[in-house]
C-alpha cells in the first residue's frame, strides 16, 4: 500500500499539492506514481518563471522503462525548482512528499484548488489502477 | 578489455597510411589541432583479435535461432553480400553521371519495379533510410497531397493502440496530434471506436496488417471505407509484411500509402542495429510526392530524377541515394527468389508460427490470443507463471539465452502482460522450432523446481544481468584517458 | 524453395499438428477475393550461379574511372581487415542489443565507437550513429531547439557554405515543425561566410548557427569568431565536419572559448566505401549538458550483478518504443554495421594512420590545383585556405568539360551551376591519399588537351 498524506490535495495525473498559504503551492508526484514507474535516473525541471496552465505539461520524470510526464496541478508561475533532484533523481523515490518535491508554483487562480481530490478520493482513485 | 587498454603511446598498427607525413604549413595556425586525439594505438593483429573476440559475445542469425518479433530475422544470404560489395558498386561515386551507371541504375529500376508488383502500389522510391524514415516520407506525402488539395484542415493521424510507437512518433513530427484508437480483445480495431474519431480532420489512420498482435485484421475493407470515406488516407507500417508476401498486397487492401523494411522481408542484413532501408510506395494520386532520388528509363537509358523532374516531391531524405548498398542486396535477393520464391515467403513464415503456437498450446502454455489464427508472429502471455511462479517473461527471455536461443521480444506489445511475441521466419527447419519448445518446457519446469536459476539468468554468457539504473544514474558514455591539457 | 528448408514430409506433420489440410488454409482469416493468385510481373528466381554472373555484368556498366569527385563522398584506403571482420556473421547478422547479455559484442564495439568519435570530435558524448550526415544535421537542428531553452525564435541560421544536399534534406525534416532556416550568402572573394553576414541574418533571437569546416567548397571557416559570437548571443554552434579532417583540423570541440554544442556530419571517410551514396553513417556528438536531447541509441558503461564490466544501451525512456508520441525523434536503428567497420578502421589507422591520411589528402588537393591553375581557362576560385576540395572556375561550360574528361575516364569533379549559378563555369574538385602524381598529371593533360582542342575549334571557326 502506498502513502496518502491526509493533508495534500491530489490530481488524477498523480501530482500531490501542498498549499503553502501564502498564494504559492508545492508540488510532487504520489507515492503510488513514483512505485509505478519504479527508480527514477532523470528529472527534466522547467525554467522559473515559467507560466503554464493547469494540465500543461511542466516536468519529465524518466525511469529505465518509462518517461513520464508531470502535469501542473493548477495554473500559475514555476517560482521555485528542486534543483537537488537533477544529480540525485532517486530522492523522489526515497521521500517523495518531502526531499522530492519538484516545484513551486505561484498560483494565478486560487479557486483552482477546490477542484482538486482529498486524500479520500485520491485512494479510490488509485484502488481502481 | 577494451581496445584503448591494449594501446601503447606510439605503436603504430600497420602501413595504411602514408608512412610519412605531407607537408601542411600552408594551413594557418589557428585552424590546426594541436594535439594528436587520442585514439587507440595498436598493430593490426591485436585490433583483429580484439574484433573477432568481440564478435564471438554476440548472438546472430549466423549462430543461433533468433525469434524476435516484429523484427523477422530470416536468413541472410551470403551471396547478397558478396555480390553487392563487387568492386563496379562498392567504387561508385555517388554523383557519377547517370550515363556512367547504368548497371547500378538498372539494379535500382528493377527494385523499384518489383516492389511496385509485390505490393500492389503504382510507384515506389528507394530513399528512405530506414523503416522510420519510410514512415516519415509516408506521413509528410500524405501531409503533402491534403495541402495540394487545400484540405488544410486534416490535422489529425489515427494510430491504433497496439501500434509500433514509431507510428505515433512519425506523426507528430510531421506535425499532426495523434488519436489512439482501441484494439478488441481479438485483435481488430474496434470499428464503432474508428467510426467515431474519423471526420473532416482526419489526415490519415497508419495501420499495421497483421497487426503487432499478430493477427490479420479482418475488417480491413471496411476500416479503409471508413477513412477513405472521411476524406483520410490510409497508411501501411510494412513491419509486419512476410506475412502477407505472397498471399496478399497492401495496394489491394485499400492502402494509399507503405513503407517496407527491407532488412526484414527482403532479407538485408540487421547488421547490429541497422542500416536498414525503408522503401515506400504509393497509389497514382500520391506518386508527384514521392521523395527522391526515382530512378526512370526513358529511351532504353536509366535516369536519376531530381527536383526539376518532380516539383511536388516532399525532396531529399539523404544526402544522396539512401542506403544504396542494402537497396543492392535487397535487389539480389528478390532476383534469387524471383516470383516462385516470393509467393512461398508468407506461406512458410505463417506454417512455421502456427505450428509453433500449436505445439505451445499443446505443451499447455497460454496465448493471448487462442481463438485466432497465427499471422508470421504469436504470443504466449506468461501472465499465470509470472504470478504462480513468480517468473517473469524476462526471467524467461534470459534464460532462453543460457540454452542458446535469443529470446524473443518481450514487453511489447504494451497491451498484453507478460508476453513473447514469437516470430520464426520461414528460414527455420522444424526441429530448430521444436527444440526451442523444448526448452520454454524445460524453463518452466526450472521454474517450479529451482526458480531462482531463472530469475538470475543467464549464467553461461560473459555478463550476468546488468544493471541499468546506475548505467542510466551515473552515465559513462565514452572512455576517458586522461583529461586534454587546457 | 530458396531458403526454406522444409521437407514434405515436415510440412504434413506440421499442418497435422495445427490441425489443418494444407497451407492455404492459414489464410482463411484473409478475405479470399483479396487474394493474389500470383504475382505477375516479377521474374523467376534464379540460382545464384545465375544471379552472380548477372550482377557481374551490372557491376561492369557502372564506369570505372580515376576518383577526382568528392563533394561530401570520398574514395580512401580501406585496410582490408576492415569488412573482412565486419562481415562475420556474428556482426552483420546480430539485431539491435535489446538483450544486453547476449550481445556485448556489438554494445562493447558500440561504447568504443562513441569513445572514438568524443576523442576526435573532443566533445564530451557521443550517440551510437544516424543514418548520415544530412539526416543528421536535421537531428542536430531539432535538437538544438529542444536544448536552447533561451531561445523562443526557433531560428536556425545556415550558411550557404554548407553542403546544398545536406540543406534540402534538413528541409524536408524540419520543415513542417515551425523551424525557420536562415541561409545565409557566403563572400565571393574568399568562399567562406563572414560573421557580419550571420550577424544580420539572426536579428535579436537565434536558437542556433551552423557552420560546416571544411565548408562544401573546401575552405575553411572563421569558425572560432563565429562560435564565440553565438555564444554570447545565447544560440547554440552546430558543427558540420569532416571527421577524417579533424585529425589535422582543430576539431569542433575547441572552437572558440567554449567550443561547438554539437558536432555532426558524414562518418563515410573513416571507412565506408563510395558504394553509390550509402550505407554510411551520420555522427553526431554533443556537450554533457544536451546528452538529454541527442536522439538515437546510446551505449553506457554499467556493471553486472557480480560487479563485471559490461554495456547497455541507456537513455532509452526518450526512444520512441516508450515515449511514443512524445520522443525525441522516430529514429529506431542507427547504422550499426557501417560503425562497425567504421570502428575497426580508426582502430586499424590509429591517431596517426588518421593524421596521415588526412595530410596527404590536403597536400595531393593542393598539388592537384596547381596543376590545374597553370593551365589557361583554369582559376581558383576563392582565397581561403582549404582542406582537401577546392573550387575551380572554368573558361567553357562545366558540363561539357566533365563530360569530355569522363570520356578519357576521369570524373574531374562536381558540377556547382545547379547549386551554385552565380560561380559561372565552377567545379568542385578533389584528391585524396589515393591519387598518385600520376594521377594529377593525367589530369591535368586530359584537361590542357580537352581546353586546347576546342580552342583550336573556335580558332577555325
Amino acid at each position: 500500500m502506498s502513502e496518502i498524506p491526509s493533508e495534500l490535495k491530489y490530481t488524477k495525473s498523480h501530482e500531490w499539492v501542498r498549499d503553502e498559504g501564502d498564494g504559492t503551492v508545492t508540488v510532487g508526484i504520489t507515492d503510488h506514481a513514483q512505485e509505478l514507474l519504479g527508480d527514477l535516473v532523470f528529472v527534466e525541471l522547467p525554467e522559473t518563471g515559467t507560466e503554464m496552465s493547469a494540465e500543461d505539461a511542466v516536468c519529465v520524470v524518466e525511469s529505465v522503462k518509462a518517461a513520464s510526464d508531470v502535469y501542473m496541478p493548477v495554473s500559475g508561475e514555476v517560482v521555485v525548482v528542486n534543483e537537488g533532484l537533477v544529480d540525485a533523481p532517486e530522492t523522489i523515490n526515497d521521500s517523495p512528499y518531502d526531499d522530492g518535491w519538484l516545484i513551486k508554483i505561484k498560483l494565478s487562480n486560487p479557486d483552482e484548488l477546490s477542484g482538486l481530490m482529498d486524500a479520500d478520493s485520491y485512494d479510490v482513485e488509485t484502488a481502481e489502477d | 578489455m577494451l581496445i584503448h587498454e591494449h594501446s601503447k603511446p606510439g605503436r603504430i598498427g600497420a602501413p595504411q597510411a602514408p608512412v610519412v607525413k605531407a607537408d601542411i604549413s600552408d594551413i594557418p595556425e589557428q585552424f590546426v589541432r594541436k594535439e594528436r586525439a587520442r585514439l587507440p594505438e595498436v598493430s593490426e593483429l591485436q585490433a583483429v583479435r580484439h574484433y573477432t573476440r568481440l564478435s564471438k559475445k554476440n548472438f546472430s542469425i549466423d549462430t543461433h535461432f533468433y525469434p524476435l518479433g516484429s523484427c523477422t530475422m530470416k536468413y541472410n544470404p551470403r551471396a547478397c553480400n558478396s555480390l553487392a560489395m563487387l568492386p563496379g558498386f562498392l567504387s561508385r561515386h555517388p554523383l557519377t553521371p547517370d550515363r556512367y551507371s547504368q548497371g547500378f541504375l538498372a539494379c535500382m529500376y528493377e527494385l523499384q519495379s518489383m516492389l511496385c508488383n509485390a505490393m500492389g502500389m503504382a510507384a515506389f522510391s528507394l530513399a528512405p533510410m530506414a523503416g522510420a524514415q519510410g514512415e516519415f516520407a509516408g506521413i509528410k506525402m500524405i501531409s503533402a497531397y491534403h495541402k495540394a488539395n487545400k484540405d488544410d484542415a486534416r490535422k489529425e493521424v489515427l494510430v491504433p493502440d497496439a501500434a509500433h510507437g514509431t507510428n505515433p512518433a512519425t506523426a507528430t513530427m510531421c506535425g499532426f496530434t495523434v488519436k489512439e484508437i482501441p484494439t478488441l480483445d481479438n485483435g481488430d480495431v474496434n470499428l464503432d471506436a474508428l467510426r467515431q474519431a474519423t471526420g473532416p480532420q482526419t489526415a490519415a489512420l497508419m495501420l499495421t496488417n497483421p497487426s503487432t498482435l499478430g493477427v490479420f485484421e479482418r475488417q480491413i475493407e471496411k476500416i479503409a471505407a471508413i477513412v477513405h470515406e472521411a476524406g483520410g488516407l490510409l497508411y501501411y507500417d510494412g513491419a509486419n509484411l512476410n506475412a502477407i508476401l505472397g498471399k496478399i498486397r497492401p495496394g489491394d487492401m485499400g492502402f494509399d500509402v507503405i513503407h517496407t523494411n527491407l532488412h526484414k522481408t527482403f532479407s538485408t542484413p540487421h547488421g547490429g542495429g541497422g542500416p536498414g532501408s525503408g522503401a515506400v510506395g504509393v497509389a497514382a494520386r500520391l506518386e508527384p510526392f514521392l521523395p527522391l532520388p526515382l530512378i526512370s528509363k526513358e529511351n532504353n537509358q536509366y535516369r536519376s530524377l531530381t527536383g526539376q523532374d518532380a516539383p511536388q516531391s516532399i525532396g531529399y531524405l539523404s544526402a544522396f541515394m539512401g542506403n544504396a548498398g542494402v537497396l543492392l542486396r535487397a535487389y539480389i535477393y528478390m532476383r534469387l527468389l524471383g516470383k516462385t520464391g516470393m509467393e512461398r515467403v508468407a506461406e512458410f513464415a505463417t506454417l512455421n508460427a502456427n505450428y509453433m503456437m500449436a505445439e505451445a498450446k499443446r505443451r499447455g502454455f497460454q496465448l493471448a490470443i487462442p481463438e485466432r489464427r497465427a499471422s508470421h508472429e504469436f504470443i504466449i502471455t506468461l501472465k499465470k507463471e509470472a504470478s504462480e511462479l513468480h517468473v517473469t517473461a524476462m526471467d524467461f527471455a534470459k534464460r532462453l539465452l543460457d540454452l542458446g536461443y535469443h529470446a524473443p521480444t518481450t514487453y511489447f506489445p504494451l497491451l498484453v502482460p507478460e508476453c513473447l511475441l514469437i516470430e520464426p521466419t520461414e528460414s527455420e527447419a522444424k526441429e530448430v522450432l521444436d527444440g526451442f519448445m523444448d526448452a520454454l518446457e524445460q524453463i518452466r519446469e526450472e521454474a517450479k523446481t529451482d526458480p531462482e536459476l531463472v530469475t538470475t539468468a543467464p549464467h553461461t554468457l560473459p555478463v550476468q544481468r546488468l544493471d541499468e539504473v546506475s548505467a542510466a544514474r551515473n552515465l559513462d558514455l565514452a572512455w576517458k584517458t586522461e583529461r586534454h591539457p587546457g | 524453395m530458396p531458403f526454406i528448408p522444409h521437407t514434405d514430409q515436415e510440412i504434413d506433420e506440421m499442418l497435422e499438428a495445427i490441425g489443418i489440410k494444407d497451407t492455404d488454409a492459414l489464410f482463411a482469416e484473409i478475405p479470399s477475393h483479396l487474394r493474389v493468385s500470383g504475382l505477375e510481373g516479377i521474374p523467376e528466381g534464379m540460382t545464384e550461379m545465375d544471379v552472380s554472373r548477372l550482377m557481374h555484368q551490372r557491376a561492369a556498366e557502372n564506369k570505372q574511372a580515376v576518383c577526382f569527385l568528392g563533394a561530401g563522398a570520398y574514395e580512401h584506403h580501406i585496410p582490408a581487415a576492415v569488412w573482412q571482420l565486419t562481415t562475420r556473421g556474428e556482426y552483420y547478422t546480430a539485431y539491435t542489443p535489446y538483450q544486453a547479455e547476449a550481445s556485448q559484442g556489438t554494445l562493447q564495439l558500440t561504447y568504443e565507437y562513441q569513445s572514438m568519435m568524443t576523442a576526435l570530435t573532443d566533445m564530451d558524448v557521443s550517440n551510437a550513429s544516424l543514418y548520415d550526415g544530412a539526416s543528421a544535421l536535421a537531428e542536430a537542428i531539432l535538437m538544438a531547439v529542444r536544448g536552447n531553452r533561451k531561445s523562443k525564435s526557433r531560428k536556425i541560421v545556415i550558411p550557404r557554405t554548407v553542403h546544398p544536399a545536406y540543406r534540402k534534406t534538413a528541409n524536408t525534416i524540419v520543415g513542417g515543425q515551425n523551424i525557420e532556416l536562415v541561409e545565409v550568402d557566403y563572400n565571393r572573394a574568399s568562399g567562406t561566410v563572414s560573421l557580419d553576414a550571420i550577424k544580420q541574418a539572426a536579428g535579436d533571437d537565434v536558437t542556433a548557427v551552423v557552420i560546416q569546416h571544411p565548408s562544401f567548397f573546401g575552405t575553411l571557416e572563421d569558425v572560432d569568431a563565429i562560435t564565440d559570437w553565438a555564444h554570447q548571443n545565447n544560440a547554440l554552434m552546430i558543427a558540420i565536419t569532416n571527421p577524417l579532417s579533424i585529425a589535422i583540423l582543430k576539431p569542433p570541440g575547441q572552437w572558440g572559448e567554449r567550443g561547438a554544442d554539437i558536432a555532426c556530419g558524414d562518418g563515410q571517410p573513416l571507412g565506408a566505401p563510395l558504394s553509390s551514396g550509402g550505407p554510411y553513417y551520420g555522427f553526431l556528438c554533443c556537450s554533457q549538458k544536451l546528452v538529454r536531447q541527442m536522439p538515437g541509441r546510446i551505449v553506457g558503461r554499467t556493471t553486472d550483478v557480480n560487479g563485471t564490466r559490461g554495456f547497455v544501451l541507456t537513455l532509452q525512456a526518450r526512444e520512441q518504443h516508450i515515449r511514443r508520441s512524445k520522443a525525441t525523434s522516430n529514429i529506431c536503428t542507427n547504422q550499426g554495421l557501417v560503425v562497425t567497420a567504421s570502428t575497426i578502421h580508426m582502430a586499424i589507422l590509429g591517431p596517426r594512420g588518421l593524421e596521415h591520411t588526412a595530410a596527404a589528402c590536403h597536400a595531393n588537393t593542393r598539388a592537384l590545383v596547381e596543376q590545374l591553375n597553370a593551365i589557361d581557362g583554369v582559376e581558383t576560385a576563392f582565397s581561403s585556405p582549404i582542406f582537401h576540395e577546392s573550387v575551380l572556375l572554368l573558361d567553357r561550360p562545366a558540363d561539357q568539360v566533365l563530360e569530355a574528361l569522363a570520356e578519357r575516364d576521369i570524373l574531374g569533379g562536381y558540377d556547382l551551376a545547379a547549386d551554385y549559378p552565380e560561380l559561372g563555369n565552377a567545379i568542385l574538385v578533389c584528391a585524396t591519399e589515393l591519387r598518385t602524381e600520376e594521377d594529377i598529371m593525367a589530369y591535368r593533360s586530359a584537361l590542357q588537351a580537352i581546353l586546347d582542342v576546342e580552342i583550336r575549334h573556335k580558332e577555325i571557326a
